[in-house]
């Protein structure tokens, strides 16, 4: 049982990026992990299990308890580290202006961005959606 | 991101031209862009000009300890007002297209 645990941790962080988006999957793989856990535990202290097993249950059972602690931080705490950014354009507020380099080193503006048709030769957008990004991929 | 490419088609149809800006380097995008297949402009911002004018500086959080966007969207209309504002608040959970689709509707 404690292998179990042990098989189904692995295959749990191979599932981590894939199901990042939609962390209630990873939730419930947790849920399932803590019950096999639980009945691991339990039965590595069975009256004809010796001290070798009580350990190894006992550092799995820590090892996925510090596990999911840090998943549930790093899902429902650290994402929300976020400043508030009060005083970003609202709605119904001129955007401000910027020139920036788009990915080939050529200066582009939002004027640019907001009056040049898309694709190229057709008529010219009806708005920009400006998506901010962390960076760093 | 990628949610935004898959339907960079009704995008175009709604009239809306996304626009991806970071910290990264043109390399960096251009790179991005490659391996992921974003046909979609993506802009530099490595000096934070435009993000800090946005009031998105997430000080400190890139590589390194440097100042980098905390992640948002802006849908803009042909004047260059905002129409439409997502400021989220915990950064795995971003607009989905069809949010941004539904608010391009309002545009004229």
């Amino acid at each position: 049982m404690s292998a179990f645990a042990l098989l189904s941790y692995p295959l749990l962080f191979v599932n981590w990026p894939l199901t990042r988006d939609f962390p209630w999957a990873n939730i419930l793989l947790f849920v399932i992990a803590l019950v096999f856990l639980f009945v691991g535990v339990r039965r590595a202290f069975g009256p004809d299990r010796g001290w070798v097993s009580k350990i190894g249950a006992l550092t799995l059972g820590a090892l996925s308890v510090l596990v999911l602690a840090g998943f549930i931080m790093v899902a429902f705490v650290a994402s929300k580290w976020l400043p508030t950014a009060a005083g970003a354009p609202q709605t119904g507020q001129k955007a401000p202006e910027f020139t920036l380099a788009d990915s080939s080193g050529k200066p582009v503006t939002l004027s640019e961005l907001v009056n040049s048709p898309i694709p190229p030769g057709s008529s010219a957008p009806k708005g920009v959606l400006l998506i901010f990004y962390r960076g760093y991929w | 991101m990628r949610g935004i490419q898959k339907n960079l088609d009704k995008f175009h149809e709604a009239g809306v031209r996304p626009v991806a800006v970071s910290v990264d380097a043109p390399d960096v995008s251009r790179d991005l862009r490659e391996k992921s297949g974003f046909t979609f402009t993506f802009l530099s911002d490595p000096n934070l000009e435009a993000i800090r004018r946005f009031d998105l500086v997430h000080a400190g959080a890139g590589e390194e300890g440097r100042d980098i966007s905390r992640p948002a969207e802006f849908l803009i209309d042909s004047s260059a007002t905002v129409r439409w504002v997502n400021l989220t608040e915990n950064y795995w959970i971003r607009a989905r297209p069809e949010q941004v689709l539904e608010a391009a509707k309002a545009l004229k």
